[in-house]
């Protein structure tokens, strides 16, 4: 229905690397990568889409959003993040409850069966 | 000299105490304004809820009945003293003597001395263990006397008697009553109500004796009293209550010459007011029209009147009462509505009588057929609520009345009032007095359940008999404001979670997924997530870090730790009932060193180790259970901890060993998910020391056994627990303990404590106790086998996590480096550390941090 539905929008370009095998990744759950000294959080969809965003959640201070329980809302998919439960959109990284706070967004890909991810 | 005003009130009962907190409402600082108010009250404590005076047979105790906050009577400007009686008016003088001989002076006296329980002439009244039922001596005085007793005998098959009657009947006693009328409560209940009513009453073992007029208590040959009837027919019985109407305590005013009416009680107009314009009467023991009101409600009424009109106000007038009454006597519903014997000319009435399952109705409508008039309901009285603001209001009566009390026959919707066709001035709680237009400024402030109406309006705090009707109201009332009415968990799933409880249990659902397919949309959220795992853990207790399972698990659950405001988790081993070996702390005490924790010993009666990022915690727990230890799911929307005293083992008060209990059902319910968390706690002996009583469950040991008390709170909005059941063996204390949470857990919404679900649970503590100890659902064996599954099929959670390598493996910062988190930083703090604040993280370089182990 969303064309937008396999892309994440990279806000940020850098360079590409392996993360991580698919399968260290649960569905429905994320992970967190330290890339290029950056901490990011990838989330993997139960129909197997791959999103990337900042692990730090502002509204806490806390390195957690890789933590944060997935879903949609209004068919959105968002991470709520474990401290205080703001939401953030995957795509977009705009935090649902304080649209002037978004996150970086990274590009991610599936190549072969590992985790790639641009930043 | 004086220039303050002087006001006397005598009798500190429920309307005296009423008349003075309306008082203070219009002057909270009576000094200030000019007030000088003493109030006398004869009994040795302050006012207390004389309508909920039958609980202290269930165990509330004289503290839970005061009506009084503390330090209400301390205010200046305000003096009670207790124990005070007043002997003596001089209206002359304008003073009041004492029985001790002292005299007061007052510039306005109100008199609200409320009533004496009437004992008919008999001879042999007087002997030992006869009672009344008015006060908490007398019931005291009861207890005290039902110990050594085999059966006892109410004199009076009315409202108070009926409930005297329970009192017996609870103690243990072989219970009579006794009734001089040809019907039981006779005021209220017409000739076929009476006799359903009696049938009723009769197979819960009570027995009735109708038109028996007592003539005298001699010497019993087989108990202690025999009572002789006018026909010569004779009961014995150990123990006889009088509760056979009662009399209004007038004797001042007519010792004063003060108007009385035709019946007694103190004459009074509409303003509340005695002949003696400087005299008032409120409550009982006052007449209007010739007529006495015995219910608390019209008291209030005029001790709003007597208080408006005391500075000057005019608008509000004395108007009679309803006299509508809704019971529940002896677990059967009783109701009367308006003018229910149809005494007014020309109406006509409608009956529906159902032997079988003993239910009757009637309706007594308008000889034009256009409003209703009054009504009976005995053993169900769903309809209360409607019929009385029916007749209240006056509102148009369907065209068809008798469908108002026949049962919904299927498909078609039962005339309902509309709650919309209410006026607002509509008084939807008598008690309290709370009109459809409070609720409807309560929701307009926010308020959506019914718990929360109860707080901010007061309504259904007394009786409770309005609460169908309240929550219709708030319901209708939300819908106006545009609020969700519907109950749904979230978007995803348009069911509340007691449905999706239902639905899990019925069509054994054991994954999210199946669950979303079948019944909602979407991907799940944050919401629906964690209450469908918690939900699954409820019925089938699986490993919640199953693949399928983990990811709806909330931020605790997910990594088995409390996550801390820095993302670092905290670590807590069970100590079943506080209860911790010296090894064990010595072990823990190395493992936290170890591993740079810092240490605390909680309020739950264990240690909590903090400060372990989350690739430490598999270690962790690895040494743990080596050590012996297991999860304390301190994590977990689960049980927490059972926190005991030292009990019979070691103190010398205890009467039986609360330690071991409590080691017992810690055991026991470990690791049980349920829709918030729970604790227990149990004490030796009634000094309660380890608090049980504000906790969700509560044990206490008497010497006969074990009393279990439920659904207290400490936290933001403390509760205290309340008696469900006493003197019980350890087997059925079990038994009720695991009813009453499966219960719990089947029915109460997310997130909501034992405490919150109480509130809102309709029927209340009755209610719960019809379930749990009488079965009246019929569920207790269902339940009981859940919690056995529960309790088969616990395990360990962190042993299963650590030594699965699959799951052990989440268990780290990054999925792809082995290094820890750098933003969880630790400083030292009173030779502990603890997470660095962001100003000291960013001033990391000049201040020493703490080096950590991996
Ligand atoms: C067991 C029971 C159950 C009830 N259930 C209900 C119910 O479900 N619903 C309902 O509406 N009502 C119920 N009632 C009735 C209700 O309790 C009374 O209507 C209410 O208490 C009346 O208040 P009052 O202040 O007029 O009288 P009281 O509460 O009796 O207070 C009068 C006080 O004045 C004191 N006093 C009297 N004379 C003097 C004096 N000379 N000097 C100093 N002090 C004096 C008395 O000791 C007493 O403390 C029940 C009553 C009982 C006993
Ligand atoms: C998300 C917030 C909370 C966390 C993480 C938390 C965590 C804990 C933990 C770990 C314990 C120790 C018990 C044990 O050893 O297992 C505890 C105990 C306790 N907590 Fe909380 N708690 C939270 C919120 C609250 C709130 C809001 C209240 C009050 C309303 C509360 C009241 C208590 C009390 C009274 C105890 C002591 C229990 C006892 O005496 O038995 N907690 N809590
Ligand atoms: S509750 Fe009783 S038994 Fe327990 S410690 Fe206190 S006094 Fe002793
Ligand atoms: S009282 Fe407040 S600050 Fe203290 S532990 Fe509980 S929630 Fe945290």
């Amino acid at each position: 229905m969303n064309q937008l539905q396999h892309t994440t929008i990279p806000s940020t370009t850098g360079t590409w690397q392996s993360v991580c095998a698919l399968d260290e990744i649960w569905p429905n759950t994320g992970v967190c990568a330290l890339v290029n000294g950056r901490q990011i959080a990838i989330f993997r969809m139960k129909n197997d889409d791959l999103y990337a965003i900042d692990n730090h959640d502002p509204h806490s201070g806390a390195n957690v959003l890789s933590r944060g329980l997935i879903g949609d809302l209004a068919g959105e998919p968002v991470v709520a993040s474990p401290i205080y439960k703001h939401h953030y959109q995957l795509r977009t990284g705009v935090c649902v409850e304080d649209a002037d706070t978004a996150l970086n967004r990274y590009a991610v890909e599936l190549r072969e069966s590992t985790v790639w991810v641009q930043a | 000299m004086n220039e303050h005003i002087r006001i006397l009130v005598v009798g500190n009962g429920m309307v005296g105490h009423y008349f003075v907190q309306e008082l203070v409402k219009r002057h909270p600082d009576l000094s200030a304004a000019k007030l000088e108010v003493t109030v006398l009250g004869e009994e040795p404590r302050p006012a207390y809820d004389r309508v909920h005076l039958s609980s202290f047979f269930s165990g509330s105790t004289a503290e839970d009945l005061s009506l009084v906050e503390p330090g209400f009577y301390d205010r200046p400007g305000l003096e009670l003293r207790l124990n005070a009686r007043a002997s003596s008016i001089d209206r002359i003088q304008h003073t009041v003597t004492l029985t001790d001989g002292s005299t007061l002076a007052y510039d306005k006296l109100v008199l609200a001395t409320g009533s004496v329980p009437f004992v008919p002439g008999v001879a042999g009244r007087d002997r030992e263990n006869c009672f009344v039922y008015r006060t908490i001596e007398d019931l005291e005085a009861m207890t005290a006397a039902g110990t050594k007793a085999k059966s006892g005998v109410v004199v009076g098959g009315g409202l108070l008697g009926l409930e005297c009657a329970k009192a017996l009947c609870d103690m243990g006693l072989e219970t009579h009553v006794v009734e001089f009328a040809p019907r039981l409560m006779a005021v209220q209940v017409d000739e076929a109500g009476g006799q359903v009513l009696r049938s009723k009453i009769e197979s819960l073992g009570v027995h009735v004796h109708t038109n028996r007029n007592t003539t005298a208590i001699v010497d019993g040959a087989t108990a202690r009293h025999r009572m002789v009837f006018f026909d010569e027919t004779w009961l014995e019985t150990d123990m006889i209550v009088f509760s056979a109407g009662i009399r209004p305590r007038d004797e001042l005013a007519r010792d004063s010459g003060l108007a009385i009416g035709a019946r007694g009680g103190i004459a009074i107009d509409d303003f509340s007011r005695s002949s003696d314009h400087d005299i008032y009467a409120i409550g009982e023991c006052a007449s209007w029209n010739g007529e006495m009101f015995g219910l608390v409600a019209p008291g209030y009424d005029m001790a709003r009147t007597a208080c408006a009109h005391l500075f000057g106000e005019t608008a509000s007038t004395f108007q009679g009462a309803d006299m509508s009454t809704k019971l529940k006597l002896m677990g059967v519903d009783v109701a009367s509505v308006g003018d229910a014997h149809g005494k007014t000319p020309g109406c006509r009435s409608f009956h529906y009588l159902d032997e079988l399952r003993q239910i009757y109705k009637k309706i007594v409508v308008s000889e034009d057929n256009k409003t209703l008039l009054g009504a009976v309901l005995i053993g169900n009285a769903d309809e209360f609520g409607t019929l009385q603001q029916m007749a209240l209001n006056a509102m148009p009566l369907p065209d068809n009345p008798e469908f108002l009390i026949l049962p919904a026959s299927d498909g078609k919707e039962k005339p309902g009032l509309g709650v919309d066709a209410l006026p607002d001035s509509a008084v939807l709680c008598s008690c309290n007095n709370v009109s459809k237009g409070a609720i409807g400024e309560a929701v307009a402030a926010g308020a959506c359940s019914i718990g929360e109406i109860k707080a901010c309006t007061k309504a259904g705090t007394a009786c409770g008999g309005c609460v169908p009707l309240v929550t219709q109201v708030m319901k209708a009332e939300m819908r106006k404001h545009g609020m969700a009415v519907n109950n749904h968990l979230c978007e995803h799933f348009p069911y509340s979670r007691q449905e999706l409880y239902h639905i899990v249990r019925v069509e054994q659902i054991r994954t999210f997924d199946e669950l979303l397919a079948k019944h909602g949309k979407g991907l799940g959220c944050d919401i629906c997530k964690p209450t469908a795992a918690s939900v699954l853990a409820s019925c089938w207790n699986d490993f919640i870090l199953k693949k399928d399972l983990a990811s709806l698990q909330d931020s605790n659950d997910y990594f088995l730790g409390n996550i801390q405001k820095d993302g670092s988790y905290s670590v807590v081993p069970r100590m079943p009932g506080g209860e911790v070996t010296p090894d064990g702390l010595i072990a823990i005490g190395q493992i936290a060193k170890k591993y740079s924790l810092y240490t605390k010993v909680t309020g739950g009666a264990r240690v909590d180790m903090f400060g372990a990022r989350v690739e430490q915690l598999p270690n962790i727990w690895e040494e743990l259970i080596a050590a012996g230890f297991e999860s304390g799911h301190a994590y977990g929307k689960s049980l927490r901890t059972v926190k005991s005293c030292v009990g019979s083992t070691w103190c010398r008060y205890g009467v039986d060993d609360s330690v071991g209990l409590a080691v017992q059902l810690e055991n026991r319910y470990k690791g049980l998910r349920a829709p918030h968390k729970i604790k227990f706690g149990v004490s030796g002996c009634t000094r309660e020391c380890a608090e049980a009583q504000g906790k969700d469950v509560g044990i206490i040991a008497t010497e006969n056994g074990w009393n279990l008390y439920v659904c207290g709170n400490g936290g933001m909005k403390p509760r205290h627990a309340e008696l469900l059941a006493s003197d019980l063996n350890k087997e059925d204390l079990i038994k009720m303990i695991d009813r009453f949470l499966m219960f719990y857990i089947r029915t109460a919404d997310r997130l909501q404590r034992t405490s919150t679900w109480r509130d809102n649970l309709e029927g209340g503590l009755d209610y719960l106790k019809d379930v749990v100890i009488h079965d009246s659902l019929d569920l207790g064996a269902e339940l009981e086998a859940q919690m056995q599954h529960v309790v088969d099929n616990y395990q360990d959670e962190w042993k299963t996590a650590v030594t699965d390598p699959e799951v052990r493996k989440r268990f780290r910062s990054f999925v792809n480096s082995t290094v820890g988190d750098n933003n969880i930083v630790f400083v030292s703090e009173r030779e502990q550390m603890r997470p660095a604040t962001p100003e000291e993280k960013r001033l990391e370089k000049t201040i020493p941090i703490l080096a950590l182990v991996d």
